[in-house]
């Protein structure tokens, strides 16, 4: 059942968003997303790009697309954490000041 | 003596391309810079008012949150089954089950996203509240009707499948509301750890 199940590579990117937001839930729940700072911060917002990239490619079907617009998908997601993991520092910065 | 295909024969999954129509990748594209903006305006905002922030955000219920995100990302991989099954010929009934499927787990994140809003607005909670609900509102409420949008197109879909409009070499249509449902889990893969999680 479960060799049938992730013999689709949709099923297998499936289960990797599963557990990836079962992670994230776990980081908030937990606790330890205050707590940790940095590490939970940055381990949240990695996985968000990894399950981000993964739509992007494979599910959309970018990864079969002309270049430019996989550049252009990718780099919006890259862009946007980029941009809330800077005002996250800044906020802590200002914070610890 | 080497025989010479001509480019018009080789498929057309060989070749590079976008799947799905232009125009509504230009769209998605337009929605994607305009939430960047939001989520960006939330991030920055948080900066001059880090406990409004934070007092706000614990009030919300991050169950609800996640089993959100895994409806849309379970919406997703039925939507990208569906497409898959077109293609491989299936029979209208079998393709129809996966448009069914995350046309359930897109009702399924509207209701439970309406249970959230009932409680939060019973609460008292509006749009001047404070800043953080005024983009959580905004973000999520923004989110909401692209849900809305992609459940009715996957409703269509469902209906046409069903119909037998669409097979191998067809899959243009389904293509590309699978495009947009993506594109909103794409939104909340985002929205989730930002508005709800992060500290």
């Amino acid at each position: 059942m479960a060799m049938s199940l992730l013999k689709n590579p949709v099923d297998r990117i499936w289960l990797a968003l599963m557990v990836a937001t079962a992670i994230t839930f776990w980081l908030g729940e937990s606790g330890l997303a205050s707590s940790a700072g940095a590490v939970s911060v940055g381990l949240m917002f990695g996985l968000s790009l990894l399950k981000g990239v993964l739509v992007i490619l494979d599910f959309m079907e970018l990864r079969q697309a002309p270049a430019l617009w996989r550049r252009v998908m990718l780099g919006w997601l890259t862009v946007v954490i980029a941009l809330i993991l800077l005002a996250w520092t800044i906020a802590r910065w200002r914070a610890g000041a | 003596m080497e025989q010479m295909v001509p480019a018009a024969l080789v498929p057309a999954d060989s070749a590079p391309r976008l799947h799905g129509d232009l125009a509504v990748w230009l769209v998605i594209l337009i929605e994607l810079a305009t939430f960047a903006l939001l989520f960006a305006s939330f991030a920055f905002a948080r900066i001059w008012e880090p406990q409004v922030f934070a007092q706000s955000q614990a009030t919300l219920d991050l169950r609800f949150g996640a089993v959100n995100t895994m409806l849309l990302v379970s919406g997703s991989a039925g939507v990208a089954r569906a497409v898959q099954a077109l293609r491989a010929g299936a029979a209208p009934a079998r393709a129809g089950r996966w448009w069914l499927f995350a046309l359930a787990c897109g009702v399924a994140f509207l209701a439970l996203k309406g249970v959230e809003y009932a409680d939060k607005f019973e609460a008292g909670v509006g749009l001047t509240t404070n800043t953080f609900y005024m983009f959580y509102i905004l973000l999520t409420g923004f989110h909401f009707l692209h849900v809305l949008v992609g459940v009715v197109f996957i409703a269509v879909l469902w209906f046409h499948t069903r119909r037998g409009a669409y097979g191998p070499g067809r899959t243009h249509v389904p293509e590309t509301g699978a495009a947009f449902w993506h594109m909103v889990d794409l939104l909340w893969i985002v929205l989730f750890p930002l508005v709800y999680v992060m500290k």
